[in-house]
């Protein structure tokens, strides 16, 4: 899988809290939680994310709470993959069991980049500053729940 | 293989001799913890995978704890949702307003978490059972689902910190001060994807209301979970609260540890939290006078019986501030009861504070004590990230039940000891 898009970038530690604030959370609609996707940190965002766009964020991504409201806004809210230089735990493995993709990567990436992430060789390149990296790939254990789309129905394979 | 107590108990649970840090692993669990926000998208994942059964309706716990009593509407209906779902699953823990308390107070309160256990809960504190021995971790309402469906989780095994306690506590300093000293030097993520596990000649002076503090904030170090050996206030506190059969394990003599850290217990001072992050720590002799609106004394970090007692200790005789809403949250029913025949209750109303019945509520900006823009709220919550307690220009600073109550008759930010 190869993917291009426009990059909306964030700094260190993104807590899931400014992703979807609680006050939001009385209902389980991923298009109603959407609309206030980023709201505490970045009132723009929802206005100006497009589909396939790639959020990106520093160190610790998706600390906070266990809500798997704050991948799946952020997956409705259209971003195609999340970059970052680490992930909080329980985000990574939200994003993984509902099939939002992310990627660890450290390299220099500005708001407004235009990114091409190719997933099956684990290369970012950054084309607007004509830059690449590499990043790990994920262990087969994990890319038999992505390549089933989600764990659900991966269950049948891994238990 | 030389193994910390987590994976030890890890490896027990995926039927193997040994694990390595790393390595993911499909594992049986003991209990499945949702609350009326995770439980509701689960429900609708284990709806959609057309799952009939539950793998056991006496390891599932269902609390409806964080917007209840039904703040709203929309609220009602997500509580209507898991209410139903319990009675037709027959799930047996299913916990709603008359004897739901806040889940990490609730169900170690209730005997449902025994050492030995592995625990998921759709909820990031969930790590607060290691107090127990137990290994409990937070997950998502995915992972919530299959274990509800499966009884099964997967792992990466973590590797681990070792925090080795000495001494033991001054006055006025309590398990609040431990973890947020903690945090401070380590940071929000110092302990990412790890566990820490706390041991030394100290633990045995930390009582278990301590302990499950400090685990309860393991998450906001970034930790996979947080763990104490069992010792004997472990076993006499599991005797008195749980029917099950505990298993204990220890930590391998030359299990191998990222970091060790040693703390001397006696060295401790109140430890205040400053926003926006639980790391952004300072004590009384570094302190600028910070004029509060609001004090929460509450919450699944510090909601139970023993910081309910140290803050009437401080109220007893005296009044809050005009200035300074007070609300006093106790976690459970129980603890609730046993405030109130303890005369604890009483001392609260007469200090001019509010009394609530258990809920999560204003420590993740629910209901029941939200910030207006530019105020600033002392609490003994486990979060203070931006808008965590309502408006996104409000301020949460976190201490322990010690400092809150102190704060609450002054008005400003206060050292106990001082009072």
């Amino acid at each position: 899988m190869k993917i291009t898009g426009k990059v909306i970038r964030y700094g260190d530690n993104v807590d899931t809290d400014v992703i979807i604030p609680a006050r939001y959370l009385n209902t389980s609609n991923p298009k109603e939680l959407a609309a206030h996707c980023m709201e505490d940190l970045d009132p723009t965002f929802v206005k100006r994310v497009k589909a396939g766009d790639i959020m990106v964020g520093g160190v610790n991504f998706g600390c906070g709470s266990s809500r798997e409201h704050a991948p799946i806004v952020i997956k409705e809210s259209g971003i195609a993959c999340v970059v970052a230089k680490s992930f909080a735990r329980i985000f990574y493995r939200n994003a993984i069991n509902i099939g939002l993709p992310i990627v660890e990567f450290s390299g220099e990436i500005d708001e407004g980049d235009k990114l091409e992430i190719d997933f099956d060789n684990g290369v970012i390149r950054n084309l607007s500053k004509n830059t690449q990296g590499k990043f790990p790939p994920f262990p087969g254990f994990l890319q038999k729940i992505i390549s089933k789309g989600g764990l659900f129905p991966a269950m049948e394979e891994l238990k | 293989m030389q193994m910390t107590m987590s994976q030890k108990i890890l490896a027990a649970h995926a039927g193997r001799k040994s694990v390595s840090p790393g390595e993911l692993v499909m594992a049986n669990l003991d209990l499945v913890l949702g609350n009326d926000i995770t439980a509701p998208v689960a429900i609708n994942e284990y709806r959609k995978a057309g799952a009939s059964c539950v793998f056991d309706c006496k390891k599932i716990a269902l609390v409806m704890d964080h917007f209840t009593p039904n703040k709203d509407i929309k609220a009602a209906e997500q509580t209507k949702k898991v209410r139903e779902f319990a009675a037709e699953k027959k799930i047996e823990n299913f916990f709603d307003v008359g004897t739901v308390g806040i889940e990490h107070a609730l169900l170690p309160e209730r005997g449902l978490v025994v050492a030995g256990d592995l625990v998921i809960g759709a909820d990031s504190h969930t790590c607060t059972y290691g107090a127990l021995g137990a290994f409990s971790t937070g997950v998502g309402s995915t992972d919530m689902a299959v274990g509800m469906a499966h009884g099964k989780g997967w792992f990466k095994v973590p590797r681990a910190m070792k925090f080795n306690l000495h001494g033991s506590l001054p006055k006025w300093v309590s398990g609040k001060d431990v973890i947020l000293h903690i945090i401070g030097k380590i940071g929000v993520d110092g302990a990412l994807y790890k566990s820490m596990e706390f041991s030394g000649p100290g633990v045995s002076s930390l009582s278990m209301d301590d302990r499950l503090c400090i685990c309860n904030m393991a998450i906001e170090a970034g930790a996979k979970n947080g763990i104490f050996p069992v010792d004997e206030k472990t076993r006499k506190y599991m005797s008195e609260h749980s029917k099950k059969t505990p298993v204990e394990f220890s930590a391998d003599p030359d299990a191998d540890y990222d970091e060790v850290m040693d703390i001397d217990l006696s060295s401790l001072r109140s430890t205040v939290a400053f926003p926006h992050l639980p790391s952004n720590t300072r004590t009384f002799d570094n302190m600028p006078v910070v004029p509060i609106d609001q004090v929460v004394i509450g919450s699944c970090t510090n909601g139970r019986l023993s910081d309910l007692q140290v803050a009437a200790r401080i109220l007893k005789g005296r009044k809050v501030n005009p200035k300074v809403r007070t609300i006093i949250f106790p976690a459970t029913q129980k603890i609730y009861l046993d405030a109130l025949r303890q005369g604890l209750l009483e001392i609260f109303v007469e200090a001019g504070a509010a009394v609530s019945t258990p809920t999560c509520g204003p420590c993740l900006g629910g209901h029941m004590g939200i910030l207006a823009k530019g105020e600033r709220a002392v609490a003994t919550t486990n979060r203070n990230f931006v808008g965590r307690m309502g408006h996104p220009e409000s301020e949460v600073y976190l201490a322990s039940p010690e400092v809150a109550a102190a704060s609450a008759i002054t008005g400003v930010i206060t050292d106990p000891a001082t009072l």
